[in-house]
């Protein structure tokens, strides 16, 4: 029976379900109310677990670490200039292949300061070699965390499930909470492989020179690659547990036969949808939701892209001096195609500028429109709000 | 030619006299105080034991891939979070119901500075582990950079003696008083020279319910420039000429000190080391530097009142200089 409550709130009962042993976690905007929320079911013994109230974000990660290395099930939640203060260390549970989970609640990142919702926070950890699974929905992130155990588990990598700040977390909808008997079925108990035992002394983390450091990345690249398979495998067995899937690592929505798509991550997709149902005389789209951004399904999207003639990639982050994070990556994946679409690379929506329905008719005509349109473009960037030479 | 017998690694450790958690074989340079101070700690602490190693020397001297000294199983990570992973360790073990304890073993870089704050955390949440940091007093690893542990005066490569400066301008950091500050059960100093009372500490703070820390004053005979046979006798020296206090502490409040009975003056120490050897010039300054080095020294013998009075029987090197307290080998 669905219920209604806030997106934090039901990630902290999501997460509880899955019996990590350990949950480390430092406050941090728009990320508080998850680990409040665990905190209060510990606090009221309806979940039993270590919870670390640390002192840094350096040190919840940290914390994490260590607890998966000594053979617990870990936890660990943050969002923006957290996650960039934990940056070495998240590189380090990567590359020391330390299966853990995280929930990024994403947020701009500083400066100026900015809490609202984008996502350069955890586009900044792109290349720290961990899997990161973005979700459009509250009931997405709650069957994502679920399934993020497991993807961590078994492919020995760390997982980062991606959730709007403020748009999802703080967003009170119905939702389902499945039962604890589901998620038990399945998220058996876990002891990390390669742990720490008196009975069995390993070193971890030791000092690799430069003879074997190519195939310790060339390994952990691998790791990733195959993490694919493991990703869409996770979401189909947790549909046929709970009846709900989101298309593995891409997923195909709207209108499949039109010439026109636009790829998307997170909760953006929903005011894209509303949209065009709202209007029927505004061009029909297929809509990509990209839900794996790392590892990067490049044959997932190039089959997605069949038949497209214009492919819109809008982004919710921003590489100055570069551009788009997202799209150079859709359009590296696409250059093989011996027919692609042509790429619209745009950027909306930063430091939780409010994206409305216009958005639809905003992107599609810029990106239908005669000429030969810029590379890549900030859509809802203000020119009245710019210096001249900005504009 | 004679025939050598080939011994299997279980041949080779059954003959050791006691556990060791970090074997032979490693690559630590000669005479380094470090190393034989991992060794002792890792003896006295036992084989049931996990160890979070900090960035620095240790590490990397102890662990090339693919080898390995450690026979305890250890992880690192990054060189300011030891503790804080030493802390995961814990509480994951404590959530499994194991005996098994913690340790965490980081560099002075990785205690005073760097590594300070994810310390500070895991003794005010009084984790059950025993931090060690091995005190040598610069980053050695980096090749011998000043530290927030770097005595007032010594040379490094980032605090040089020259035509304006007297090498490092700042004082040690007090560590122990900030760390008797979080009063947790036990702290200590103790240093490689004093091995028996090294060891004690560690099965004192092994056998304590909580946090707790050993400060152990390890030379580095490449930064410190001295030789590397003379690394016992110049952490000797620190000690005796009230350099290097060793004392212990409960919740804060001072319990034990290693009494020097006939200090000696702070020279002795210093002129054994290249990165004093700016202070023994023809130069005011010097002078002045080796007046403010001894007042330090007279001033931690006053403060933990380390001047011994009593002739002493179980003292290793004559009468006239150390007493263990109590009377029974540790």
């Amino acid at each position: 029976m669905p219920q209604a409550l806030e997106g934090s709130q039901a990630l902290a009962r999501a997460v509880a379900m899955c019996r990590p042993q350990v949950v480390a976690a430092y406050p941090i905007t728009p990320q508080t109310h998850i680990v409040e929320g665990i905190a209060r079911l510990v606090a009221d013994g309806q979940f039993e677990c270590e919870m670390v109230s640390v002192e840094s974000e350096h040190s919840a990660a940290s914390v994490a670490l260590g607890a998966a290395v000594a053979g617990s099930r870990a936890y660990t939640a943050s969002a923006s200039q957290g996650i960039l203060l934990m940056a070495e260390v998240l590189y380090d549970i990567a590359g020391l292949r330390v299966p853990l989970v995280m929930t990024c609640a994403n947020r701009a990142l500083s400066g100026p300061l900015n809490i609202w919702n984008d996502q350069q926070d955890s586009m900044s950890m792109r290349d720290s070699g961990w899997i990161q699974l973005y979700c459009a929905t509250n009931q997405e992130a709650v069957d994502t965390t679920i399934q993020a155990f497991r993807i961590a588990e078994r492919c020995e990598l760390p997982v980062m499930v991606c959730v709007d700040g403020f748009t999802l977390t703080h967003t009170l909808e119905p939702l389902e909470i499945p039962a604890q008997e589901q998620v038990d079925s399945f998220l058996p108990p876990y002891r990390f492989r390669h742990g720490l035992d008196p009975a069995e002394p390993r070193s971890l983390g030791t000092l690799v020179g430069p003879e074997h450091f190519t195939e310790v990345r060339h390994a952990h690249h691998q790791a990733l690659l195959r993490a694919q398979a493991e990703i869409a495998q996770a979401d189909a067995d947790w549909g046929a547990v709970s009846g709900r899937q989101y298309g593995g690592l891409l997923e195909v929505r709207g209108d499949a036969d039109s010439g026109l798509g636009i790829l998307t991550l997170g909760s953006v997709l929903g005011t894209l949808e509303d949209a065009m149902d709202e209007d029927p005389g505004l061009p029909r789209a297929r809509f990509l939701k990209l839900r794996s951004f790392r590892p990067f399904p490049a044959q997932a999207l190039r089959e997605a892209c069949a038949g497209l003639d214009t492919l819109i990639v809008l982004e919710r982050a921003l590489s100055p001096g570069a551009g788009g994070i997202v799209g150079p990556e859709v359009q590296a994946a696409l250059a093989q195609l011996p027919t692609r679409p042509r790429v619209h690379n745009f950027a909306a929506g930063l430091g939780g500028r409010d994206l409305s329905l216009d958005l639809y008719a905003r992107l599609v005509t810029a990106a239908t429109s005669e000429g030969d349109p810029a590379p890549f473009a900030i859509i809802d960037a203000d020119p009245s709000l710019l210096p001249e030479e900005d504009r | 030619m004679n025939e050598q017998p080939v011994y299997s690694l279980d041949t080779l450790r059954s003959r050791q006299p006691r556990f060791r958690g970090l074997e032979s074989g490693h690559r630590a340079c000669q005479g380094c105080g470090e190393a034989l101070a991992a060794r002792l700690t890792t003896e006295a602490a036992g084989p049931d034991v996990v160890v979070a190693n900090a960035t620095g020397c240790l590490e990397v001297f102890s662990t090339p891939w693919p080898q390995s000294a450690w026979r305890l199983p250890w992880v690192h990570s990054v060189f300011g979070n030891v503790a804080a992973v030493a802390a995961g360790m814990e509480a994951a073990l404590k959530q499994q119901g194991r005996a098994t304890q913690v340790v965490a073993f980081a560099g002075d870089g990785g205690t005073f500075d760097i590594g300070f704050q994810a310390l500070s955390g895991m003794m005010e949440r009084g984790h059950n582990v025993l931090f060690v940091c091995f005190d040598n007093e610069a980053y050695m690893n980096t090749g011998v950079q000043r530290s927030g542990s770097t005595p007032h005066a010594a040379m490094t490569t980032t605090s040089p003696p020259g035509k304006v400066r007297m090498g490092k301008r700042h004082m040690k950091k007090d560590i122990l008083s900030i760390i008797a500050a979080h009063h947790i059960p036990y702290a200590a100093t103790a240093s490689v020279a004093y091995t028996s009372d090294l060891r004690k500490k560690v099965r004192r703070a092994m056998d304590t319910e909580g946090a707790s820390f050993l400060q152990i004053h390890s030379p580095c005979p490449l930064g410190w420039g001295h030789d590397g046979a003379a690394t016992i006798e110049v952490a000797r020296l620190a000690v005796q000429t009230g350099l290097f206090p060793i004392i212990e502490m409960e919740r804060g409040e001072l319990i034990g000190t290693l009494p020097i009975r006939e200090p000696r003056p702070v020279s002795d120490y210093l002129r054994l080391q290249n990165r004093f050897r700016h202070l023994f010039a023809d130069d005011y300054r010097a002078r002045k530097e080796l007046e403010h080095l001894q007042a330090i020294a007279d001033r931690n013998i006053e403060r933990f009142e380390l001047r011994g009075i009593r002739p002493e029987s179980y003292d290793t090197e004559g009468a006239d200089t150390v007493h263990r307290g109590g009377d029974r080998w540790a």
